[in-house]
């Protein structure tokens, strides 16, 4: 595995989820102990307004992050920083993207974002990945 | 309606990483990763310890603010950061407060808007700070007509 030290500007780390699934923010749920049941009943989304149960917009924060987590020997997130853009609904297939925008000694700024099918953005933001001296 | 809170601070409220709660937060952002649950994997890697993931701060108590109340329904998260000093190591204690940062009101295209500004603080057993998170919510007009406030 290259190093994230070995990334250069305009270099990607990506990964595309499997389709979000209702038991995806039920675990979401019960892990973060966020149970608003906008995200998990049918019925309460429909009585906000949306057309379905949507995705927290944390747990797709969430999902992002792992995007650097196998380089945790090499440094660690210092500082991440995301606007929630759009909703994720269930079946929604989102992509997750890392881009190296600069690299300084003490580390690697990064903007990040994650897309759904029709290449909406989701949520988008910046990384900064602080390396260990 | 929410500026008199600015400046608030709640208590601080301790908390444990707690290694069944990490491993359950990793699987449900699906991170399942070694470093955040396989115990002997955490002893040999730099920090001789598993870690948590950068989110997980979310379910950490951090107190309340007196009198503060948010609407249970429609609230729109808006923005959210994390600033860390080092990763959060599974096991260890930390000290939550919360503080109102910011709150004002824009027109938008579902009429005013307030956006309220909270920060939480955590710091560790020797009082220095872990990991700052803020986080914009966002409160529309329906809602707060319907709070009454």
């Amino acid at each position: 595995m290259k190093t994230l030290a070995g990334l250069h500007k305009d270099e990607q780390l990506a990964v595309t989820l499997a389709p979000v699934s209702r038991m995806d923010l039920i675990k979401y749920s019960g892990a973060s102990g966020d149970f608003n049941p906008i995200h998990t009943v049918d019925v309460e989304a429909t009585k906000a307004g949306l057309p379905g149960i949507i995705a927290h917009g944390m747990w797709t924060m969430g999902n992002l992050a792992k995007l650097f987590t196998p380089y945790y020997e090499e440094g660690f997130i210092e500082d991440y920083e995301i606007r929630f853009a759009g909703m994720v609904f269930i079946d929604d297939v989102i992509t997750l993207q890392a881009t190296v925008a600069e690299e300084e000694i003490e580390g690697v700024y990064f903007h990040v974002i994650a897309t759904n099918q029709k290449d909406k953005t989701v949520i988008q933001g910046k990384v900064k990945f602080r390396k260990y001296a | 309606m929410y500026e008199n809170f600015v400046g608030n601070v709640s208590g601080k409220i301790k908390n444990t990483v707690e290694r069944g709660l990490v491993k359950r937060f990793a699987e449900s952002i699906g991170d399942a990763h070694p470093i955040f649950i396989d115990e002997e994997f955490g002893k040999l890697s730099r920090f001789g310890n598993n870690i948590a993931p950068p989110t997980f701060p979310r379910i950490f108590d951090s107190g309340s603010i007196e009198g503060l109340k948010l609407p249970e329904k429609g609230l729109i998260h808006g923005e959210q950061k994390y600033h860390y000093t080092r990763p959060l190591l599974v096991g260890e204690e930390i000290y939550c407060w919360i503080e109102v940062k910011d709150y004002y009101e824009k027109k938008g295209s579902n009429g005013l808007m307030g956006f309220l500004a909270v920060k939480r603080y955590g710091e560790d057993a020797d009082g220095n700070i872990v990991f700052t998170e803020e986080a914009v919510t966002i409160i529309t007009e329906a809602v707060r007509k319907a709070m009454n406030v």
